[in-house]
């Protein structure tokens, strides 16, 4: 069983929902990534999205760009990033690991050499925002020959047909993008989530996280209430961009509990 | 050779192509895919476009004779396509009538538009007040300074213009901008993408649409000179007025087509925008994948050249996939060879180029010498040089 599955396995027992906290890799110095992903890990997140940072990052709101020109500052690399993961895990073999990002560095690194290098690292499942199913699936196979997971994401746009297409190539979860916009947009409608939520869950038992929008408690207790995983990613990345150096790991920590508490007071 | 039949369903181009885009916007570009599909062959629609091409645009653009400019050469005879003769001053505004007349089927009030020399952007900003649809331009904070006039222009025509700070603030940059727009606005929005690049089914319908370019130089060449020419030259940026004329000559194959990419300080140099003379990684960006400017990482480089138009690390799919095949070359012009035919072009025929064609036009005089004077060399024209004003005087040392 991977990683994402035992985690969410677990959860659904508890019947608990997961917290997923994004901060990009690299930001705001690589020096800071393994020290904030074991802070979340200690706050209460579930799994942890880490952010590649990409010199065209299209999809993201100018929080989350902000971020990667950060982490590219440093040259924070593809292989730089697999390193900062096989590191996590040397102290921690249970949470699990995400990659997000974009197509480009992983086409450069090549897809067998990146799946075999993330395998690894320890990268448990690679989110990549521009490859759509349609062309990806010979990148899917690749990384499914290395346990990898292969996450997509489905939107408001989606259309019933695209469901059925997308969740015969996903594993682990599946990321339902709240609206249509970039990362950092703050105009989330819960009732509109719920109902698109419960019409994937008729093409699939894979668990469903829900991101993009979520900025507080009350909106993480809300997606908590509908989604079996909230996460938050523009707030997480905000809270490194505004925290001195001597501050960021705990500032992060303590905004990770305190999704973590306003999720797990509804149920 | 084979018969010449790409794009495949998928949008590819052999193996360059595609639709690498956020899930959001796939079901838009699948959307806009079948509507093409269903205008392309309704004979209103081809009516409606031939119309406009003919009463609005003004066309078919000439083809004229640049007899001082050949003589001044030696060599080969130098011809060029007067695409610079079209309303708004480019070739850009056939692609932008039939994106809004596909916009306005479509039932799409509001459109956006990238653009780097300002040019796609006039146009785009130009068809939405012709057709009355409200319109916004992402450009990049570089390129609203080396192209004030054309800034200008499009507020004149009513569009907003967005200066993009991030990044190279270029044309990339102003990509990646109005794919952010649209994504938040898809249901109300049609992206009117200004070359033949893009995810499918962009770079063919840009290419259809621009291919009136080549259809009517293939008529007219015969008619002139009672043949085909010898080699057809355009500029490469994203690549819509090379793809437009060359392709229609795909069949023909005693004509060699020539793309001619920005060398800007020289390939050595490292700064250029000619991915494909260069020899770049394949990569993805902006929904396909092309030939692209990348470091070691797969992060996208900066570019450099003097014409904002061809500012780009990219180029369109069918141009990878004709340099793969070898039906057509590319070779790059650097800035100081392009400004040396700019010059040339003012003062031999009364023409004063963009700088984009004038890369095309330097490389015409670059080979001319080399061949007998029987020999025709077509220089597509893409645009007139007005806009480049400012630039080109900042370069001589001169203030306006
Ligand atoms: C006059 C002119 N020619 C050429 C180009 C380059 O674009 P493309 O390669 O799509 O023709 C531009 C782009 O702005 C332009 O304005």
């Amino acid at each position: 069983m991977s990683r994402i599955q035992a985690v969410f396995e677990q959860l659904k027992l508890a019947n608990r929902r997961a917290l997923i906290p994004f901060i990009t890799a690299g930001d705001p110095n690589p020096q800071f990534t393994v020290p904030l992903m074991h802070g979340m890990v200690a706050a209460g997140a579930d799994l942890i999205e880490l952010g590649v940072p990409f010199s065209d990052p299209m999809a993201d709101g100018p929080t989350i760009q902000r971020a990667s020109e950060r982490a590219l500052k440093h040259k924070v690399s593809l292989t730089n990033v697999l390193g900062m993961v096989a590191e996590f895990r040397r102290q921690d073999a249970r949470t699990p690991v995400v990659l997000m990002g974009y197509a480009n560095p992983i086409e450069a690194m090549g897809h067998e050499v990146f799946a075999r290098l993330a395998a690894a690292s320890g990268v448990d499942g690679v989110l990549t925002v521009d490859y759509p199913p349609e062309e990806s699936a010979g990148f899917v196979s690749v990384l499914r020959q290395q346990n990898i997971d292969s996450i997509f994401l489905l939107a408001p746009t989606t259309t019933d047909a695209r469901v059925e297409h997308v969740v015969r190539l996903a594993s682990g979860f599946i990321y339902y993008v709240s609206l249509n916009g970039v990362t950092g947009a703050a105009n989330l409608d819960v009732d509109d989530v719920a109902l698109k939520v419960a019409s994937i869950r008729r093409h699939t038992s894979l668990p469903i996280g829900v991101g993009f929008g979520v900025r507080d408690g009350a909106t993480a207790r809300a997606v908590g209430a509908i989604a079996d995983a909230v996460v938050v990613g523009s707030r997480m990345v905000q809270e490194v961009e505004n925290s001195s150096e001597a501050e960021v790991v705990a500032n992060v920590g303590r905004l990770v509990a305190e999704l973590r508490s306003a999720i797990d007071a509804q149920l | 050779m084979q018969k010449y039949d790409f794009p495949d369903v998928g949008g590819h181009f052999g193996q360059y192509g595609g639709i690498y885009m956020a899930e959001t916007l796939i079901p838009a570009v699948e959307e806009l895919r079948r509507q093409y599909l269903i205008f392309r062959d309704d004979p209103e629609f081809k009516a409606e476009f031939a119309y406009e091409l003919k009463h609005y645009v003004g066309r078919p653009s000439p083809i004229y004779h640049a007899r001082r400019l050949s003589e001044y050469v030696g060599g080969a005879q130098i011809y060029l396509k007067r695409e610079d003769l079209n309303h708004t001053g480019a070739h850009k505004i056939n692609n932008a009538i039939g994106q809004a007349l596909l916009a306005r089927r479509m039932g799409k009030k509001r459109v956006i538009a990238e653009t780097g020399a300002g040019m796609h952007g006039v146009a785009t900003a130009t068809v939405a007040a012709r057709f009355g649809m409200e319109c916004i331009v992402y450009m990049g904070a570089e390129d609203i300074q080396r192209q004030a006039p054309n800034v200008f222009r499009m507020k004149l025509l009513g569009a907003t213009v967005v200066p993009v700070e991030s990044g190279s603030r270029t044309l990339k940059d102003a990509c990646n901008e109005a794919i952010r727009d649209w994504v938040t606005n898809v249901d109300s929005t049609f992206y009117i993408f200004g070359t033949a690049a893009g995810p499918h089914p962009y770079p063919m319908m840009v290419r259809d649409f621009q291919c009136v370019i080549g259809n009517e130089a293939r008529v007219q060449m015969p008619e002139m000179i009672g043949r085909q020419p010898d080699a057809v030259i355009a500029c490469v940026g994203g690549g819509s007025n090379a793809i437009g004329i060359f392709h229609p000559f795909i069949e023909h194959e005693s004509v060699r087509l020539i793309g001619v990419e920005a060398g800007g300080h020289g390939i050595g140099s490292g700064q250029h925008a000619a991915p494909l003379t260069a020899n770049a990684k394949v990569g993805v960006l902006h929904g396909n994948k092309v030939y692209l400017m990348q470091d070691e990482n797969g992060q996208i480089v900066e570019t450099h050249s003097i014409s904002a138009g061809l500012d780009y690390p990219g180029v369109g799919p069918e141009h990878c996939l004709l340099k793969d095949i070898g039906r057509a070359e590319y070779v790059a012009i650097n800035d100081d060879e392009a400004l040396l035919a700019f010059d040339a072009l003012c003062r031999f025929e009364g023409i004063i180029p963009a700088l984009e064609s004038s890369h095309a036009l330097a490389h015409a005089m670059k080979i001319a010498p080399g061949m007998d004077n029987n020999k025709v060399l077509l220089v597509n024209l893409s645009g007139r040089g007005d806009k480049d004003m400012n630039t080109v005087a900042r370069l001589k040392g001169i203030t306006l």
